[in-house]
C-alpha cells in the first residue's frame, strides 16, 4: 500500500469484539444497540461482527485470528455459547484472558464498563463452564 | 448459505494520518455496515487490528497517503471517504465486495436482493458432552458426524431445521445448545443441577415409551398402517398421522413445518437405522481407542 508508518498500538491492551447477533433477535435491541454505540463514541479500535453464530458456521478465520490474539473482552450472549461457538468452529478461546459480557441478560452500562474495563466482571457467569 | 466465501472485512481507519470521523457517523456507518452483513473494525488506535485474512476493505479520511497495512494475506482495497455521505460508503464497500454471493441478515437480504440463511444449528458444550451419540441417532437429518478421532461433531450445521431444538431435548447431559434459542440452557444460559435432573427424566419417559419420538411417530403410523389393511381407510390412515403430529407440535417439542417437512415413515424408519449404527459403531470405536 504506503510507506506510511504503521500506526501505534498496544499488544497487551485486551481486544474488543462485539457481535451484532443480526440474524436474530435475542439480543434485545436497545441493548446491542447501546452497547455499540459506547463503543464506537470511544474511539477505541474494536472489532464489530455481524453474528458469531454465522461466522462459526462458516469457520470464518477471524475466529481463529481472535482467539490467538491475546487478551479479548467480547460482548455478545451466554459465555458457554461463546466458547461453544469458538470450539466447534476449531478455534478454541483460551481459557484464561477472556472476558466475555451477556448482552442477553446485562445492561448496555453494564456491559460497556465491562468492555471498558471499568467494572471487574468475572470470566463466566457463575454456574456456567469455564 | 455456509458455502458462501468469506465476506470482505471493513477496516475504519482512525489512526495516525487520518482524520476520524464524528462519533455518530461512525456509529451510523458501523450500524449500517455490520446490518448488511460485513464485520467492521475501528483501527488505529488501542489494540492492533487482527491482521486479515480475508480481503479487506480500508475506510478512512485520509490526510494524504493511506497507512501501511501489516499482515494478513487478503487482496486490500483502500478507500478515501473525504466528503462521502454514508450511502455513498456502504455502496463502494458493496461494490468493492463484487460479485461474490454472501450471506445476509433478513432485513438486507429484503433490500438487496440476497440471500439469508438463518445460522441455526447445534453448538455442543464439550465440557459437558460424554460422547454417548444419543443425538446422532436420534436426528434424521445428518447433522451429526464422527471426527477421526471418534468423537462428536457436528458435521451439516446447514442441515438443521431451523428453530427445531429437539435433539437438545434428547440430549441427557443438557451438552446441546442452539444459541438463538429463546430460553435458557437451550440457549447456552448456565445448567443447573434441576436442569440435569429434567433431562434425564425426559430420556427415561423417552425409554419407557420405547424409544426417541420418531420412534413413536413410526409406531403410530405403524399402527394406523395396520387400521389401514383391516378398513382400507387411506383417510384414517392420515387423520391417524395428522393426530399424532399435531400432538407432538402442541406440546412444542418439535416445530409444525419440521414435522410436516418430515419424509415418509418408511423412510425415517430407514434413516433412523442408519444413524443408529453409525452412533454405534462411534461408540464401539470410541471404546476401541480408549
Amino acid at each position: 500500500m504506503s510507506d506510511a508508518p504503521t500506526p501505534p498500538s498496544d499488544p497487551q491492551q485486551p481486544r474488543l469484539l462485539y457481535c451484532r447477533c443480526a440474524y436474530a433477535q435475542v439480543v434485545p435491541d436497545d441493548v446491542k444497540n447501546d452497547v455499540l454505540a459506547g463503543l464506537a463514541d470511544s474511539g477505541a479500535a474494536f472489532e464489530a461482527v455481524p453474528d458469531l453464530c454465522e461466522m462459526a458456521a462458516r469457520r470464518d478465520p477471524q475466529l481463529a485470528e481472535l482467539a490467538a490474539a491475546g487478551p479479548l473482552r467480547i460482548a455478545a450472549c451466554w459465555p458457554r455459547a461463546v466458547r461453544g461457538l469458538f470450539t466447534q468452529a476449531g478455534s478454541p478461546l483460551p481459557k484464561e484472558g477472556v472476558a466475555i459480557h451477556n448482552m442477553r441478560t446485562d445492561s448496555a452500562t453494564t456491559v460497556l464498563a465491562g468492555m471498558q474495563g471499568i467494572a471487574d466482571t468475572p470470566e463466566t457467569a457463575p454456574g456456567d463452564t469455564p | 448459505m455456509i458455502a458462501s466465501p468469506t465476506p470482505p472485512r471493513v477496516v475504519l481507519y482512525e489512526g495516525p494520518g487520518a482524520e476520524p470521523l464524528e462519533a455518530a457517523t461512525r456509529r451510523d456507518l458501523f450500524t449500517r455496515l455490520l446490518d448488511r452483513g460485513y464485520a467492521v473494525s475501528l483501527a488505529g488506535r488501542g489494540a492492533p487490528a487482527t491482521p486479515p485474512e480475508a480481503a479487506v476493505i480500508v475506510l478512512g479520511r485520509f490526510q494524504g497517503s493511506p497507512p501501511a497495512v501489516e499482515g494478513g494475506s487478503g487482496p486490500v482495497s483502500v478507500r478515501d471517504i473525504s466528503g462521502e455521505p454514508l450511502e455513498q460508503v456502504v455502496d463502494a464497500v458493496e461494490a468493492a465486495r463484487g460479485s461474490r454471493p454472501m450471506n445476509r441478515p433478513e432485513a438486507a437480504a429484503a433490500e438487496t436482493g440476497g440471500e439469508t440463511w438463518k445460522p441455526w444449528f447445534p453448538v455442543i458444550d464439550m465440557d459437558r458432552c460424554t460422547n454417548c451419540m444419543q443425538c446422532l441417532s436420534f436426528c434424521l437429518f445428518d447433522v451429526y458426524g464422527v471426527s477421526d478421532d471418534h468423537h462428536l461433531q457436528v458435521e451439516n450445521p446447514a442441515n438443521c431445521k431451523v428453530n427445531c431444538p429437539a435433539c437438545s431435548r434428547v440430549c441427557p447431559d443438557v451438552a446441546i445448545m442452539f444459541p438463538k434459542y429463546h430460553a435458557g440452557p437451550i440457549d447456552g444460559a448456565p445448567v443447573s443441577e434441576s436442569d440435569v435432573s429434567r433431562e434425564k427424566m425426559k430420556v427415561d419417559i423417552s425409554a419407557l415409551l420405547g424409544g426417541d419420538i420418531y420412534a413413536k411417530l413410526r409406531e403410530r403410523s405403524a399402527g394406523a398402517k395396520a387400521r389401514f389393511s383391516r378398513e382400507r381407510s387411506e383417510d384414517q390412515a392420515l387423520a391417524e398421522r395428522r393426530r399424532c403430529l399435531k400432538k407432538l407440535a402442541d406440546a412444542e417439542a418439535i416445530p409444525r413445518e419440521v414435522l410436516d417437512a418430515l419424509p415418509t415413515p418408511e423412510e425415517i424408519q430407514r434413516r433412523a437405522a442408519e444413524a443408529a449404527a453409525r452412533a454405534e459403531a462411534a461408540r464401539a470405536a470410541a471404546e476401541a481407542a480408549t
